[in-house]
């Protein structure tokens, strides 16, 4: 009686990891990576998704076979077997999760390790700031290069050090309910993102009235944007694509249209993107006196550009219809 | 059976429900009837939540109403619906459950309970002057921005609610440390006890912090201070930790108690021991403690260290433990069981099966790299809804089916009640499944307005949420045939041999007229049929309680 007992519960197991195994890899879950950091974050959700699938099929088939085996029979109104627990039993169900969850935490902190997470450059000094000044890192560089109200700077993403290409710098503001992108480099100011493909990119970011969170949701990588406080976000894409850039903590009654798009392209094409938003803003500076963004305030700073950002006058009538709504186009 | 007709209705007029009555009984069902009026409150104001959602455009309300929508709705679900139920089942039952006559401060009670309907009127006034549209979690700086009245009616509310359970705990550990009959040790007790005095010791803990950081924050709203303004040099991230002190374990007062409840529920239904009782029973302390020290993982894209975000990353994941403990050894109940599958034990298993999602995605919330990517998305919203609602509500449901013979001396509509079942199961998961996937697509969380690519996944869950809807329907059919038509219930329908069985159904005032004599452990199905040196067996008790009943 045992012997097919055993072979029963052995074909089930073998079926339930092959099943396990299938579906952790083949889901379709998340959308297209556009990053290394999400291919591995992705590699962190199979397994977490393949563990889940089979503790899924275990426990919910129990419950099934528990409801068409284990029914009572009309009139019968004797206990089942007194059955109160089972030591080795229970020490393996503690056991089983005890492992599982070590596992699935040392693995999480690999991959978060990997994507920067610890780096002390970024979430402990502020450092990272400092790169783009690599020729003169004194500390009184940095402490210039920190500013007043980036104490320390929070995020996410390895700080790009200086053997490697040299990282695209770009300030981040957002405010209710739009983006603005600022390249230092280039004096470029615009209400999308523009990056090259493969090139590191590094994002300091702020926030002018709430918190924001800065989502790029085919990068896997989200960081809160506070009010008076400096966080950045650094990445490599390595997919070309035009990508949803999206707001994610509530941030007031148009929080839903806070959003706009990154575009990845090659090197070339990002150079022409720079070349024609250069000239445009020559023309721009021969009709008007030119003035420093920095010093306007931030309704007068959205004001300027709120007409390429599509946010013109009336936010509430051009956000559900607008081209802010664009949906990701994946190439 | 003469004492059966004097004890009718249990000697309570109808009117004693709406005065301050000290009697746990009625403060317990006062509890339940006011959290039910809450819950189809909040109800309503998801389904207008979800009408909006239909469509990607902001055509049903304004964004402004729908940021006030899901705000009142968050916030009623949590404070005046989930937490006032399990403390309503607490009050009516825990005397019972150890033989008490009442709780062991009964004033106190009936003070906390009054506190209920002063807070939630106060709350839902405030759609009068503005509903608050911060969201339940309210931070700051937005809340200190969006609207005064609204935002500081939310925070008095809040801070009555809050009193109203700690002095709850208060009452319910006191009760538990020194009103059971002598006989009860405390590995004798119910598991539903055991259950509450987790619950009550993670309230006693966290509320105070809550409290703390509302105080400051009204301080900001009408006083002008900064400790969490930004503009003023206050940090809103303390805000956060302060709140999510609390916030955090409010999701294990929440589902303790049903816990508690499941563990009652699935012994007398599938005729079998609660399969390791002293394993549930401190596995729910082991929650309670770990609850106290994972709150960060709420904050894990906010302004936190990245050693920080490790360190709750890995407490996080350790709540699984004493979570897969107790629904392993819940299966291990239903496992070779005799099932009544009656609504009581249908709504357990559907606890038991929608719980289970919500626990894996919650593992899943816990590991940083993933959280990263879903963190204020609609796949929290889809895990938090399976916990809160496949977990709390389901047992919840269970619970009322389950002593609504003790509480009313009248069983009620099966039919009904198992219609209840399937219209809830199959709306919450039409409603509540697809938004993970939406969350991992890219569908933030809180907004009234969506890309147009997620429409079609969202009218899904939209008709589930209809259908979840609907099925409050049958449910109240099913109570309120109970009582016009239902039969004598007797003491103990259900031939269970926990305290609250053994006197009558609804109990008298002085809750049992003799002292109530402990003949079994609460969960000693199948044995005294074994060994029949024990004298009389609990069939023949049984028989004996069901004809004096």
């Amino acid at each position: 009686m045992n012997i097919p007992n055993s072979i029963t519960t052995l074909i089930v197991g073998i079926a339930v990891t092959l099943i396990s195994l299938w579906y952790g890899q083949h889901h379709g879950l998340m959308p297209v990576a556009a990053s290394a950091d999400a291919n591995d974050v992705d590699e962190l959700f199979n397994l977490m998704m393949t563990i889940a699938t089979g503790l899924f099929i275990l426990i919910e088939g129990a419950l099934v076979i528990c409801l068409i085996r284990f029914r009572r029979k009309k009139g019968d109104l004797t206990d089942g077997p007194a059955i109160e627990g089972n030591v080795p039993l229970e020490i393996l169900w503690t056991a089983i999760p005890t492992l599982t969850v070590f596992i699935l935490a040392i693995y999480s902190f690999e991959i978060y390790n990997k994507m920067g997470g610890l780096d002390p450059m970024v979430s402990g000094s502020g450092m990272a700031m400092s790169h783009h000044h690599h020729h003169n890192p004194s500390t009184m560089e940095n402490m210039v290069a920190m500013g007043v109200d980036s104490q320390v700077a929070i995020g996410i993403g390895k700080s790009m050090s200086a053997g490697e290409q040299e990282p695209l710098v770009v300030e981040v503001n957002g405010l209710q309910y739009a983006w603005i992108f600022t390249y230092p480099d280039t004096g470029i100011i615009s209400g999308d993102l523009h990056v090259p493909v493969d090139r590191p990119v590094q994002l300091n970011m702020k926030a002018a009235d709430v918190i924001h969170a800065f989502w790029l949701p085919e990068l896997r990588i989200k960081q809160d944007v506070m009010p008076g406080q400096l966080s950045q976000l650094s990445f490599v894409a390595n997919r070309e694509g035009t990508y949803p850039v999206i707001c994610a903590e509530l941030c007031g009654s148009y929080h839903g249209g806070m959003k706009t798009t990154m575009t990845v392209e090659t090197a070339e094409g990002y150079d022409a993107w720079v070349q024609s938003r250069t000239v445009a803003m020559q023309s721009e500076e021969n009709q008007t006196v030119a003035v420093n963004p920095s010093d306007l305030s931030d309704a007068a700073f959205l004001q300027a550009y709120a007409e390429e950002m599509g946010i013109i006058k009336n936010t509430l009538d051009q956000i559900p219809h607008g081209p802010m709504t664009m949906m990701s186009i994946h190439q | 059976m003469s004492e059966a007709t004097t004890h009718h209705g249990g000697d309570r007029k109808w009117t004693d429900y709406f005065t301050f009555c000290t009697d746990h009984k009625v403060i317990g069902i006062q509890y339940l009837v006011t959290s039910f009026f809450f819950y189809f409150i909040g109800g309503a104001l998801a389904e207008m939540v979800r009408t909006e959602l239909a469509t990607p455009d902001p055509d049903f309300v304004s964004p402004e109403v729908y940021n006030q929508l899901f705000t009142m709705h968050g916030t009623i679900m949590i404070f005046l619906w989930i937490v006032p139920a399990g403390a309503a089942f607490a009050n009516y039952l825990i005397p019972l459950m150890i033989g008490a006559d009442d709780m062991a401060f009964p004033r106190l009670n009936a003070v906390a309970f009054w506190m209920q309907p002063v807070g939630g009127i106060l709350l839902i006034s405030s759609f009068f002057v503005g509903a608050p549209q911060a969201g339940w979690t309210s931070y700051p700086p937005l809340s200190l921005i969006s609207g005064k009245w609204g935002e500081e009616l939310w925070i008095l509310c809040l801070l009555i609610l809050g009193t109203a359970s700690i002095l709850g705990a208060i009452n319910f550990v006191t009760t538990i440390f020194k009103m059971r009959i002598p006989e009860m040790d405390i590995h004798s007790m119910p598991l539903f006890c055991w259950a509450m005095l987790a619950t009550s010791a993670l309230i006693l803990l966290s509320t105070p912090v809550l409290a703390a950081a509302l105080i400051l924050l009204s301080f900001d709203l009408m006083a002008g201070t900064a400790f969490f303004n930004p503009t003023g040099g206050g940090d809103p991230i303390v805000y956060q930790h302060l709140f999510w002190f609390y916030s955090h374990p409010a999701v294990y007062i929440m589902v303790l108690p049903f816990f508690g409840v499941i563990s009652e529920v699935l012994p007398v239904h599938s005729r079998k021991p609660i399969f390791g009782y002293r394993a549930i029973a401190y596995s729910g302390l082991a929650i309670s403690f770990l609850g106290l020290i994972v709150w960060a993982h709420h904050m894990f894209t906010s302004g936190t260290p990245g050693w920080l975000r490790m360190f709750f990353m890995a407490t996080t994941m350790l709540v699984a433990v004493p979570t897969g403990i107790k629904i392993f050894s819940w299966c291990a109940t239903l496992w070779g069981g005799k099932l009544q599958l009656n609504s009581a034990l249908l709504f357990a298993i559907g606890f038991l099966s929608s719980f289970l999602i919500g626990g894996l995605s919650g593992v899943m919330l816990a590991a940083a790299p993933f959280d990263i990517h879903v963190h204020d998305t609609y796949f929290v919203v889809g895990h938090f809804h399976y916990v809160l609602f496949g977990g709390s509500v389901f047992a919840l449901f269970s619970a009322v089916y389950h002593w609504y013979p003790k509480m009313t001396g009248k069983m009620y509509d099966e039919f009904w009640g198992k219609l209840h079942f399937a219209m809830t199961f199959v709306g919450f998961n039409m409603t509540f499944l697809p938004m993970h996937y939406l969350g991992m697509q890219g569908m933030n969380r809180r907004i009234a307005l969506y890309d147009p690519q997620f429409q079609s996944l969202n009218q899904v869950c939209t008709i589930g949420s209809y259908i979840l809807a609907l099925s409050t329907l049958p449910f109240l059919v099913s109570m309120v045939l109970g009582l016009v038509k239902g039969e004598a219930a007797g003491r103990n329908p259900w031939r269970a041999l926990t305290l609250e069985w053994q006197t009558t159904s609804p109990p008298s005032i002085e809750n049992f007229d003799e002292v109530p004599v402990l003949w079994a452990g609460p969960y000693d199905y199948g044995i005294d049929s074994e060994s029949e040196d024990a004298g009389e067996s609990v069939e023949e008790m049984l028989a004996e309680v069901a004809e004096v009943g």
